[in-house]
């Protein structure tokens, strides 16, 4: 599971939905690995708004993560700034790619593809802090299955 | 002919045989890839976005999101269904999407607004069966559609390509949507044919019928998804196969996993 996911993962429980207590879900005993991919910094700028913070910062804490910065960036902070470092670039021959594809990632760009699309958790589980309820996790897989009497 | 749906619950219907058989099929790779197309030409999505694919099974439809080129590719999506088997063999695949074993009829889980876009292929007609005595048909399709709305961003869209079995499921299906608040149209590609296929295209924040919506979308171009056919005759493995994909992404100057004895080794995960 990556850490995008679980920024975005709240217990399944009928019960314990409207409660605030629900997310994050808590990993414990969590096997990491690292499955390294292309990174894609549009997609960072698109999803930047919707990943609750505070809720990134507490999973990084309890996974042992490299801490972040106490406010979430904007999506500029995740390319190098125009004008800046990319002066090499100029008098280059301009593709057809998009402007858009051409931005670099700053090095918190990179920093948020590592944690957010890179780092997984492979084995351990999850826990509710509102009803206790464990997730397992195997093989990178999350079991969110209920014992009917939970739907 | 007999409905996979009336024999046995999905999870036990897609047992490890039938997952292995379903995704070395080539035919059923051709078709799954041709309506993933067709979905995401209605989805009409124009960045790279995350998507929920919900019955993902061995990941032919997910696959897709992860192939589209830039500028509009490619997508993130995380992938929810209800066999393991089909995970294993999706896991063994090495997708790009992440992976969750959940059963859409209990809903999902996700915080609101989490999607940009949905796709279900081909698994919306397993929620018409009721898994056990204490369930109705009915209650799925209500904990599915009002779950996937709360998930998925003011405006965003999502496109379920289902087998109904008849018009009376294809009315429940779409009628527990629009309950759910969801605007929705029915497409149909090959109306009147036995290969018909019916796309439900729902809106969060339209509500009621978009008939009109989707009449617009007809002319939609549909990409030929065929182009990975290769050699006719030829049988390879799915180490070769996973090798070779990742061969020609590291042309393209991608980082790819280092192929190691685990590479397409066989899966199990048991929970
Ligand atoms: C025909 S396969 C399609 C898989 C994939 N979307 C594709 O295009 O190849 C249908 C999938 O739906 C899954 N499924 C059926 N009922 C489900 C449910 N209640 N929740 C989640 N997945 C379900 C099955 O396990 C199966 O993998
Ligand atoms: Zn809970």
């Amino acid at each position: 599971m990556k850490i995008l996911t679980l920024n975005f993962l709240t217990c399944a429980r009928k019960a314990c939905k409207p409660q605030a207590t629900s997310f994050p879900l808590h990993p414990a005993d969590s096997t990491l690995e690292i499955q390294e991919s292309d990174l894609n910094i549009i997609f960072l700028q698109n999803i930047l708004p919707r990943l609750d913070w505070p809720a990134l910062i507490s999973i990084t804490t309890e996974l042992g993560l490299p801490g972040l910065q106490a406010e979430p960036p904007e999506a500029e902070d995740l390319v190098v700034k125009e004008g800046g470092a990319k002066a090499e670039g100029e008098g280059m021959e301009v593709t057809e790619k998009s402007e858009e594809s051409e931005k670099e990632a700053s090095q918190l760009g990179k920093d948020l593809h590592r944690l957010l699309i890179e780092t997984t958790i492979q084995e351990g589980k999850l826990m509710c802090a509102c009803c206790g309820h464990e997730y397992a996790i195997k093989e990178g897989i999350a079991n969110f299955l209920l014992p009917s009497h939970l739907v | 002919m007999s409905r996979p749906e009336d024999q046995l619950p999905p999870d036990l219907y897609y047992n490890e045989t039938t997952s292995k058989k379903y995704d070395t099929n080539s035919r059923i790779k051709n078709i799954q890839a041709q309506m993933t197309h067709r979905a995401l030409a209605l989805l009409n999505l124009k960045s790279p976005s995350l998507i929920l694919d919900i019955g993902s099974g061995s990941g032919l439809s997910g696959e897709i999101l992860s192939s589209i080129p830039p500028p509009i590719g490619p997508h993130t999506w995380i992938g929810a269904d209800i066999s393991a088997s089909m995970l294993a063999v999706a896991l063994e695949r090495e997708v790009e999407g992440d992976l969750l074993l959940a059963d859409a009829g209990q809903g999902l889980a996700f915080r609101p607004g989490t999607f940009d876009a949905a796709i279900s292929i081909s698994a919306v007609q397993w929620l018409c069966n009721a898994e056990s005595s204490v369930e109705t048909a009915e209650g799925r399709l209500k904990r599915f559609f009002e779950s996937l709305y709360i998930a998925l961003k003011r405006g965003g869209r999502a496109v379920c390509q289902f087998y109904p079995r008849d018009d009376r499921q294809k009315k429940m299906v779409s009628s527990a949507a629009i309950r759910a608040g969801f605007g929705a149209g029915l497409l149909e590609d090959g109306q009147g044919t036995k290969a018909v296929k019916v796309y439900l295209v729902l809106t969060v924040g339209a509500s009621g019928d978009i008939t009109g919506v989707v009449d617009g979308m007809d002319g939609v171009e549909v990409e030929d998804g065929r182009k990975r056919g290769g050699k006719k005759g030829v049988k390879n493995t799915r180490r070769d196969e996973i090798t070779k994909t990742k061969a020609r992404l590291e042309r393209k100057g991608r980082v790819v996993k280092a192929t190691t004895k685990y590479t397409g080794r066989k899966r199990r995960i048991q929970f």
